[in-house]
């Protein structure tokens, strides 16, 4: 079984978010982490399929020098190598083409992404990465179990839960259930030191999306605090004022 | 040239979500001097009413193969029809079905594509869409340079009106690929609005001290019909069910309104629900950080509370 888990960096959500004049995200005094689905559920998912079934985990990461951090901890949980491809991504094509081109000569059977990034919530890299190669993606996966070829992976859809079945091999994006949270020990930290990273440069591409601009929302006005022996005069706010009933 | 909407159906029927792609591709195709068109995939109710929302056309596809869903079979379908229809913006629903194809339409088109939309395009100075990014916390401006423009939009985003008419409803041919992946069951919770469409949202916390005390709190999203949701450590604890569950890792809403009891506010829950429009919190904690984020707070117990703004909303909606 050759696994690939697409593994992405993101800031905290505790980060205080603002950006340079020249409208680039604002890093300095920002803790990045990995981003969570793609560690507590994507990672650790296809660990366990490797554990049982056998074969390779490796993990995929587009971005500069500074991912190395997260790429490190993603060894240290128990990947067995990892790719970086040597670029800041600038749309959610570019991030999918150039893992794309690098999956394409390596015959994976299964590719995780997380459900979505925390900060851009773009949910759409896993399912461009399957139109890429031809494959199909199964989203926001819950519960898999693998029988040979073919999985059975439980998935969220819009108010519910639904069952699917397909054959090897597939992209799957993974949602909160699909496995356990791990917490890299002492020896994986160690090891992780001396696996393989490899760093590629990017295949080239032609971006059509440009950011053009990032700005910060309004600050909220004062909250308005209403006396608990009056819930009339809330109702009355929420029907004429914020008139939401 | 023409916008071309993915209106997607649950149960044969179309959601709100939908009608507001509807809508949006109606805005954006006036904008664009083009018309809108309006596409639906297998079995569903009255497609001509997307008319009303401002379809100018339907194209209804009814083959059984349609009636399960499989991102590659959509995809293929949905960027045949763009094709033939000489569509180069397609707009789609950010929801779980819609995520999964517009990446893929996106990658057939050769499009640049924005996941996620939360207003119309500008078109002054080249063609922009924003969305809400970092937590609510900042928002995106893209441009958008290729022929073709996918953008998914998420749900609440703008105001819809209905006032136009019913729309022709044509078919169309295209080729239906077979599908890789096969559906064997579909467990939908009824009867519920689910939370990412859901226009009031009545939520608790771990301030209610335990599952036998949710009664108070559905009482009042009865009053208001609205739907349900939790803290994480509230379903963590199987006091509620995990679907509840908002925030970070959670489910992300945009209701009208939020009303939040005897939760705290942590960042973390904060991430899930401070795109809605308003938010009330109930809280006896006079430094509880959910008020820097609320429009209205009420600093008292819950127990004692809930109970009176069940009332006032019943008293309210007995004259309304
Ligand atoms: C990585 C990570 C991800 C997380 N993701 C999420 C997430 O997605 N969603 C989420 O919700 N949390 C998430 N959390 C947890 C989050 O940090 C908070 O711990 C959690 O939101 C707190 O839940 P709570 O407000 O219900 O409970 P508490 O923090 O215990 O707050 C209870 C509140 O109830 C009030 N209260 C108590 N009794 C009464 C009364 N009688 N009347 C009125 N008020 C009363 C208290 O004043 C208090 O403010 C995450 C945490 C981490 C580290
Ligand atoms: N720069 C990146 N490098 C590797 N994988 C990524 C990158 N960005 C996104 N992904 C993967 O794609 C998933 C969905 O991301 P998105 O479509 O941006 O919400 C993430 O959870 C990751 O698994």
């Amino acid at each position: 079984m050759k696994i690939l888990v697409c593994i992405s960096k993101t800031p905290d959500t505790t980060a205080k978010i603002s950006f340079t004049d020249d409208q680039k995200f604002n890093a300095s005094g920002v803790q990045f982490i990995m981003n969570p689905y793609d560690e507590w559920y994507a990672l650790v998912k296809a660990l366990e399929i490797q554990e049982s079934a056998g074969g390779t985990v490796t993990l995929i990461n587009v971005g500069g020098a500074d991912n190395e951090t997260i790429i490190r901890k993603g060894l240290a949980i128990g990947a067995e190598k990892a790719v970086r491809i040597n670029a800041e991504p600038t749309s959610s094509m570019f991030t999918a083409y150039q893992i794309a081109e690098y999956a394409k000569a390596e015959g994976f059977d299964l590719i995780f992404t997380g459900k979505e990034t925390i900060d851009f919530n773009a949910a759409e890299v896993g399912a461009m990465i399957a139109e890429y190669l031809d494959m199909p993606y199964v989203s926001f996966a819950n519960a898999m179990t693998l029988a040979g070829n073919t999985a059975t992976i439980s998935c969220e859809i819009e108010g519910g839960t639904e069952t699917v079945e397909v054959n090897l091999p597939v992209v799957v994006s993974a949602a909160k259930g699909l496995a356990e949270q791990r917490i890299p020990n002492m020896r994986g930290i160690m090891m992780a030191k001396t696996k393989p990273l490899e760093v590629i440069e990017p295949a080239a591409f032609t971006e059509n999306v440009v950011t053009r601009q990032f700005d910060l929302p309004a600050p909220k006005s004062a909250v308005k605090m209403i006396d608990a022996d009056n819930m009339d005069e809330l109702v009355r706010l929420l029907h004429e004022e914020a008139k939401v009933i | 040239m023409s916008v071309l909407v993915f209106a997607e159906t649950h149960d044969n029927t179309f959601k709100k979500p939908a009608l507001e792609a509807v809508f949006y591709g109606k805005k954006t195709a006036s904008m664009l001097g083009t018309q809108c068109i309006a596409l639906v995939l297998g079995d569903a109710a009255n497609a001509a009413q997307l008319g009303k929302y401002g379809a100018d056309k339907v194209l209804h596809l009814t083959d059984a193969a349609l009636n399960s869903f499989d991102s590659q079979v959509y995809a293929s379908v949905i960027t045949q029809v763009a094709q033939t229809t000489g569509s180069d913006v397609v707009v789609l629903v950010h929801s779980a079905e819609g995520k999964a194809i517009t990446g893929r339409v996106a990658v057939k088109l050769n499009a640049a594509s924005v996941s996620g939309a939360n207003s119309l395009p500008e078109l002054s100075n080249g063609f922009t869409v924003a969305k809400s990014v970092y937590s609510g916390k900042a928002k995106v401006h893209y441009t958008l340079n290729s022929d073709n423009k996918v953008i998914s939009i998420m749900g609440n985003s703008l105001p819809i009106e209905a006032n136009g008419n019913d729309a022709p409803v044509e078919s169309v041919s295209v080729n239906i690929p077979a599908a890789r992946v096969k559906t064997t069951k579909v467990d939908r919770i009824t009867g519920e609005v689910p939370l990412p469409e859901a226009e009031v949202v009545v939520s608790g916390g771990r301030g209610l001290k335990g599952p036998e005390n949710w009664g108070i709190l559905e009482d009042l999203g009865k009053v208001l019909g609205a739907t349900m949701a939790c803290s994480r450590p509230v379903a963590d604890a199987h006091w509620r069910p995990h679907h509840e569950h908002v925030g970070q890792t959670g489910i992300a809403i945009r209701p009208n309104l939020y009303i939040a009891v005897g939760i705290s506010g942590a960042i973390q829950h904060l991430a899930g629900v401070n795109n809605s429009k308003v938010i009330v919190v109930i809280n006896k904690d006079p430094e509880a950080p959910f008020f820097k984020a609320a429009d209205y707070g009420v600093c008292a117990d819950l127990f004692d509370v809930v109970p009176k703004l069940t009332e006032a909303i019943k008293k309210f909606k007995a004259q309304h």
